[in-house]
């Protein structure tokens, strides 16, 4: 298997050398490498003006050591024909654009084949300066462009690091696309570097508990189909992260033969719609209702999501909560409505609902009420409980609810709709006319009053965060932008694109790096995009911010610097307050939760790294300037940061 | 698609965030018109404004509701024209949501009068703001 076909090896290098010898002694000196003993300084001598003459006894000896069996590593010392070019070949088929990544040794053969062999194109690398931020970026990417991005990390180490955006993935159900270096051969590790350093039993094992679907295939056919089924077990819903370990040996050693090998088509699975009879049960319950609600999480797949939930929620004159990119926020039936006061709940990818239906302090003593309706019926219509690992929470507290529905909530949307509307007489619809008006009155008089609460502190150093969002929103809102970030109400998310799915980094640190993901897949749709990102959030993983410059990805990143882990700083003040001790928290600065003494030069930071920059900006009045600066950068094809000092929420 | 961790650094869509706000303003007018309620200026206590501010930074009271007790999505708006004083002082002895309580161990009376004094002395917000009229 060593000798890979048209490989040149050792033997014929030194069988023309012999030939040349045959013309002339002189010719002997080509060889120098691998001659021994007193041949080889004879040899080298001849280098000299003056050549050597070898004895007919030397010459004859020299021409016995060339044609007598070479070890085997000098034996093969090239490949024309590596594993990992066909792994290339199994990967372009999946289309992946992108394969974020830090470079790792025992990774060699697939990062050359994708470099060489693939042109880097399709996937095209992008250099991340640690793991988590290649899973992360990869996470964003996910959130805009709905299909996996590939990303390649080593074993141990590099898998350790990524396991916070692993989770983040497991926990918002995005398809993490994670390949894995692994040498499983001990023959073929490097004996100093390769047992501790590149090595394991079972690389999966580190990020199992995460993951939907590994596997770890031992032969190149077996990767050409775990690789395509990978992908479609990430991509059937509910989605979640998939990990393919890739075998050094299988990747750098020659394909037996390629005529064996075929790649298979990848045949995506459809989102399974909830059981009919059930759904009319629920179609009933929602005409019926006199006063609705319905509570959507992040469900949409696709723009077609966000015109069912449309057309749902004014089949109905029902008011949505939530809802994400898939509910225009300026919609009339947007934000309406309470739990308190429905009498049918419809939870939408919502999860258990509990922190929906009670409501809950966190004091001394813990509580949880219910506060819906005693009448109230509540339902729900999730894909959850298909894929749910034991070691982690997310499932939240368990409520009782009276309906529940397992099926893809977007998938189901077709049959609800029909259902309902097969039930709504032109009666019924008069009343639910009626209802929808009074539903659009409340929804504006609550953007009314959000406005007056806006007004307060404008004018306040730090700056305020609606000054900040509307100073922005200003700015942004002609152009054709979308905000890979968390945004503000008051900007009209009117397109499906204008906000990015669910998107979890697995803790702080997440921010940034999900940011440059999603801005990378608006980029070839020339999009704008805005980040805020919050300080704490920034300095875990800063080194994110060159993969920006250096991939030319246009972002415009505008920080949420409150100079503290201000989450934490609420925290100790609560747990003070109990105690009967908290009034000098604040003052003094409770240990571990500011980020001050030194501030951090956020501009600088952002510089250092080839970004434009600018701040800290303080005064509100500095702030449209600066933004127009900012914007003119960032449509030139720059990543440009604002550091803006901020209230603390 | 919802079971993501609701943290700080995982991002909420901006929908949720006006809920969020809606909420806080929808409860403060509940709770703001209780009725029988005296007006906070005819029964509270005179206050010193200047530590007022003070106190209001240092005891912390400006990580949940702004530096200008203007309000943010971790606590509601507190001033200018605060509740009355009697409510305003009950609430922070005895929340009832979320708000941590403050003992008189912590903020004494004479404090939460000084506290009280700087809200009412809070400027009115500028009206007609034209970035908020879009
Ligand atoms: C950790 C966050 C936090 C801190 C610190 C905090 N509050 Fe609050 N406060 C809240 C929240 C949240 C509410 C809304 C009601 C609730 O959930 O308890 C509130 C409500 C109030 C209310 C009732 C307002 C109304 O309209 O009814 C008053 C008064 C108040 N806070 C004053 C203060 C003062 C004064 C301080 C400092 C001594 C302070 N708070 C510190 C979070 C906080
Ligand atoms: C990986 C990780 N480490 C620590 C935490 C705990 N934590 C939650 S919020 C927070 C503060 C984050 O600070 P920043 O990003 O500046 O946001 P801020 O709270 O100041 O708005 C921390 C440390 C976490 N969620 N994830
Ligand atoms: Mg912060």
């Amino acid at each position: 298997m060593r000798n890979g076909k048209g490989s040149m090896n050792r033997r014929g290098f030194l069988k023309g050398a012999a030939v040349g010898a045959a013309a002339g002694a002189a010719a002997l000196v080509a060889p120098r490498v691998g001659v021994p003993g007193s041949l080889a300084s004879a040899a080298a001598s001849a280098a000299l003006p003056e050549p050597v003459r070898l004895t007919p006894a030397q010459t004859a000896e020299l021409q016995a050591r060339e044609t007598a069996p070479l070890p085997p590593e000098q034996e093969s010392l090239t490949v024309s024909d590596p594993g990992s070019d066909f792994m290339v070949d199994v990967l372009k088929t999946l289309n992946f654009e992108y394969i974020a990544a830090n470079p790792a040794s025992s990774a060699r053969g697939l990062h050359e084949s994708l470099d060489s062999y693939g042109g880097n194109k399709n996937p095209e690398w992008l250099t991340c300066c640690h793991e988590v931020i290649a899973l992360n970026i990869a996470n964003g990417y996910y959130a805009v462009e709905g299909r996996p991005m590939a990303v390649f990390t080593f074993v141990p180490a590099g898998l350790h690091n990524s396991l916070t955006a692993i989770s983040g993935a497991y926990g918002a159900n995005t398809p993490s696309y994670i390949l894995v270096a692994n040498i499983a051969d001990a023959e073929q590790r490097r004996a100093q570097q390769d047992w501790g350093g590149h090595s394991m039993t079972d690389p999966a094992a580190i990020a199992r508990p995460l993951l939907k679907w590994d596997d770890n295939p031992p032969a190149l056919q077996h990767f050409a189909e775990s690789a395509v089924r990978a992908y479609k077990i990430a991509m059937t819903e509910p989605r979640g992260p998939v990990l393919l370990v890739v075998d050094a040996s299988l990747a750098e050693l020659p394909i037996p033969d390629r005529s064996k090998l075929s790649i298979p088509k990848l045949t995506l699975t459809s989102p399974p719609a909830a059981d009919p009879a059930a759904v009319a049960e629920v179609a009933k319950l929602l005409v019926a209702a006199e006063n609705p609600l319905i509570l959507a999480g992040d469900f949409a797949r696709d723009e077609e999501g966000m015109k069912l939930m449309v057309e749902l929620a004014e089949t109905l004159q029902a008011p949505v909560q939530g809802g994400g990119r898939g509910m225009p926020n300026r919609h009339p039936l947007s934000g309406g409505g309470s739990v308190p006061s429905a009498d049918v709940i419809l939870g939408f990818n919502r999860g258990s609902m509990f922190t929906d239906l009670y409501r809950s302090t966190d004091q001394q003593l813990k509580t949880s009420v219910r506060r819906t309706r005693p009448v109230a019926k509540v339902i729900t219509i999730s894909a959850d409980d298909l894929l749910l690992h034991g070691n982690y929470q997310h499932v939240g507290r368990f409520a009782e609810v009276d309906l529940s529905l397992t099926g893809d909530p977007q998938a189901t949307l077709p049959s609800l709709i029909e259902a309902c509307k097969k039930l709504i007489t032109s009666d019924r619809r008069r009343v639910l006319e009626a209802r929808g008006k009074k539903i659009a009155a409340e929804t504006a008089r609550r953007r009314e009053e959000l406005l007056t609460y806006c007004t307060y502190g404008w004018d306040a150093s730090p700056i305020s965060q609606p000054r900040l969002a509307m100073e922005t929103w200003d700015v942004v809102k002609r152009k054709d932008w979308a905000l890979v970030s968390r945004g503000h109400p008051l900007w009209n998310a009117d397109k499906f694109y204008r906000r990015m799915g669910a998107a979890g980094g697995g803790g702080v640190g997440g921010a940034l790096p999900i940011s440059i993901g999603a801005a990378l897949a608006h980029r070839k749709h020339g999009r704008l995009c805005v980040n805020f990102n919050p300080d704490g959030d920034m300095m875990f993983v800063p080194g994110a911010l060159w993969s920006a410059t250096h991939h030319r990805i246009p972002l415009l990143i505008i920080m949420e610097n409150n100079r503290a882990y201000h989450q934490e700083v609420m925290h100790l003040q609560r747990i003070a307050n109990r105690r009967q001790r908290g009034q000098d928290i604040a003052h003094r600065g409770a240990s571990g939760t500011t980020i001050t003494d030194p501030n951090i030069d956020f501009a600088q930071l952002a510089r250092s790294m080839g970004a434009y920059a600018e701040g800290p900006i303080t005064d509100p009045k500095d702030l449209r300037p600066a933004l127009l600066r900012a914007v003119e950068r960032v449509e030139k094809g720059e990543v440009a940061l604002l550091d803006t000092v901020v209230q603390p929420r | 698609m919802n079971r993501f961790v609701r943290h700080r650094s995982v991002r909420i869509a901006a929908a949720g965030l006006m809920i969020a706000v809606a909420l806080i303003v929808a409860r403060l007018g509940a709770e703001a018109q209780t009725p029988g309620a005296t007006p906070g200026a005819q029964t509270a206590p005179a206050g010193n404004t200047q530590n007022g501010k003070r106190i209001f930074a240092s005891y912390g009271c400006f990580q949940c509701h702004g530096r200008e007790a203007q309000g943010g999505i971790a606590g509601p708006r507190l001033g200018p024209n605060p509740v009355p004083f009697v409510a305003f002082s009950r609430y922070i002895r005895q929340p009832a949501g979320q708000m941590p309580p403050y003992t008189s161990k912590v903020v004494t009376d004479t404090e939460l009068a000084d506290i009280y004094a700087f809200l009412q002395s809070l400027p009115q917000p500028p009206k007609d703001i034209p970035l908020l009229n879009n």
